[in-house]
């Protein structure tokens, strides 16, 4: 059975377990995403240890909920929190993004790691499949949820807008988007590199029922996802506002962490900061 | 393949309409539509399961991510645009979203080639073929007619579990296989047998390779015609052995010569048995307005051009014998 963390103590601390397994994979890989996977550990743990309704002895049970991640980059949070919750052992993390690994650099299902959804690392296109798995879900009238977790920079992809319009149309009451509102991507900060805001307009002139959180409170996270869950006649988005290297004292808000691995000395002074932080 | 006679002239997207709408009555089936159902072949499933047929608009890039959603579903997802749209447009959601995720999605490419006509340019799909054999794991198909066509999108939902490009045409064209044909994704199909010389061709172009045949016959010259339906997994046994034993190969696809199915052909003649090749298609430009026989005619895609280019190469061939 899936493990369900009931306090706020026992989910913090599991977020402390995963960001430190997150430095520890990506600096043992050499190089892959520490910004956003830092910051979507508060929000990854929500969603598997108290969110979703899931199996991870039988990962493709057919009327589980389904993660869609769509920024495939941020796969390290992925791959760390499958493995604390039961999915494969933690020892696998080390194989992140080498040769012959189930842990790709981005999600890649052909390699056989359970609990992948989807292989994705193009943006802007999980948002799409969601609404695929919301619409066989409504054919079938299963009850599971579809998750899609976005990036903010991601939202500057005119597909994600196709998908968004067309599950308002469609009325996916059980699709919940998240975007991580961490302000940054690869090039800087997103109203630099191309501006997004008003986020909450456009989605709810798109139809959709809108909600902001603070992306790092546990609490606050589980009761937006039960708010939405009352919606009936559309999709629901929740804005998740981050700090891109949460956990991370020395990098926090930086963009310049986006794509990079910390050294192997850096990430004993980064475990040692979210130790601290905790 | 023996009763090479015209039943009719119909276009293979009436072939695809009327497959779609057998295969669909597997309750797995789900139809996307992208504006244009009638037009491309989607209406006699709309019709007859409006239940699994769901509209999502001018919007193609988004239909490939739902197509790939329900196949990780269960569901088995035909969507169908003009081949610019759902083949060109949308190419990066079918590399990863279908093509890596290994879905069993299939797309169709109507409109294909110059035959569409006064539309212009913009609307011939003259490079899908290109674009999708380089995609891992997809198997694409461009039947010969009507008929074929229909079997092949059964087979492609029946028969199938990877990732299905099928390229089909507008104009009515002659519909001459039989219903009961040997039809199997990955086998060409001799519709001539003949061992002076191979004409290898795909969709439209086969019935115009079947009247050259005709035509070289009446000069001596017995000229073999591979219909090659499925371009990939392509067959690579019946392409060494029409080069073996011919020693001379032409291939004819209304699609642009680089990278098209000739291109596919080339690759296995190269590597196991070098022969003489020339190529009927597109020559790196693009299409224009006009009827779609006179574009068949200016662009060289037709009997006359193929007899043509034949009897050109066949010189070439004794020639290269002679060294
Ligand atoms: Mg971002």
């Amino acid at each position: 059975m899936n493990i369900i963390l009931k306090t706020r103590e026992e989910l913090v601390l599991k977020s402390i377990e995963i960001r430190k397994d997150i430095i520890s994979a990506i600096a043992e890989a050499g190089s892959g995403h520490t910004g956003g996977s830092l910051d979507l550990a508060d929000i990854f743990t929500c969603l598997y240890f108290h969110i979703l309704n899931h199996r991870p002895e039988e990962p493709n049970w057919e009327n589980r909920d389904r993660m869609v991640l769509s920024i495939g980059h941020v796969a390290p949070v992925l791959y760390v929190t499958l493995a604390h919750a039961g999915y494969f052992p933690i020892e696998e993390l080390k194989t992140l993004r080498k040769l012959g690994s189930r842990l790709q650099g981005h999600p890649g299902r052909d390699h056989g790691l359970p609990g992948l959804e989807l292989s994705a690392g193009s943006l802007g296109q999980g948002l799409s499949v969601a609404v695929g798995m919301a619409l066989a879900n409504k054919i079938d009238k299963k009850d599971g949820y579809v998750y899609c977790i976005l990036g903010d920079g991601e939202l500057q992809e005119g597909s994600v807008w196709e998908a968004a319009m067309s599950a308002a149309h469609h009325k996916f009451n059980k699709l919940i988007a998240l975007v991580d509102r961490n302000n940054c991507q690869i090039d800087g900060v997103t109203s630099d590199v191309m501006e997004i805001e008003p986020i909450i307009d456009k989605w709810k002139s798109f139809g959709w029922n809108v909600l902001s959180c603070d992306g790092h409170n546990h609490i606050e996270i589980i009761e937006t996802f039960e708010k939405v869950k009352t919606t009936s006649d559309r999709p629901s988005v929740i804005i998740a506002k981050t700090i891109m290297g949460k956990g991370v004292r020395s990098i926090e808000g930086n963009y310049k962490w986006h794509g990079k691995a910390p050294s192997k000395e850096e990430a004993l002074d980064f475990i040692e900061q979210i130790d601290n932080n905790g | 393949m023996d009763n090479l006679i015209i039943k009719s002239h119909r276009a293979t997207k009436e072939g695809f309409a009327e497959g779609l709408r057998i295969a669909g009555n597997n309750p797995k089936v789900i139809g996307l539509g992208a504006d244009i159902t009638a037009s491309v072949g989607m209406n006699l499933f709309a019709e007859a399961f409006p239940e699994r047929f769901f509209s999502f608009g001018i919007a193609e890039q988004n239909c490939i991510g739902v197509a790939s959603g329900l196949a990780l579903s269960e569901k088995i997802p035909v969507f169908s645009t003009y081949a610019v749209f759902s083949a060109l447009r949308t190419t990066d959601q079918i590399r990863i979203s279908v093509c890596y995720n290994k879905l069993h999605v299939i797309i169709g490419g109507a409109h294909a080639g110059v035959s569409v006509g006064p539309d212009g340019a913009t609307h011939q799909a003259l490079e899908d073929i290109a674009i999708m054999r380089s995609l891992p794991n997809i198997t694409i198909i461009s039947p010969c007619d009507a008929t074929q066509t229909k079997l092949a999108i059964i087979a492609a939902i029946d028969n199938m579990n990877s990732p299905m490009y099928i390229r089909y045409g507008r104009e009515a064209v002659p519909d001459f296989t039989i219903e009961n044909q040997n039809f199997e994704i990955g086998k060409a199909q001799t519709m001539v047998e003949g061992n002076d010389l191979t004409i290898i061709a795909t969709g439209h172009l086969v019935w115009e390779a079947i009247i050259a045949a005709g035509k070289l016959k009446d000069k001596g010259i017995n000229a073999r015609v591979i219909n090659l339906h499925t371009i990939k997994p392509i067959d690579e046994e019946a392409i060494i052995k029409a080069a073996r034993e011919t020693g001379i190969i032409i291939t004819a696809e209304e699609h642009q010569i680089q990278g098209g199915m000739g291109s596919a052909v080339a690759e296995v003649v190269v590597k196991e048995y070098p022969v003489p090749m020339d190529f009927i298609g597109m020559k790196s430009s693009f299409g224009e307005s006009g009827k779609p026989e006179e574009l068949l005619k200016k662009y060289g895609m037709t009997s006359d051009s193929i007899y043509k280019i034949a009897i050109e190469n066949f010189s070439r061939k004794k020639s290269d014998q002679k060294l």
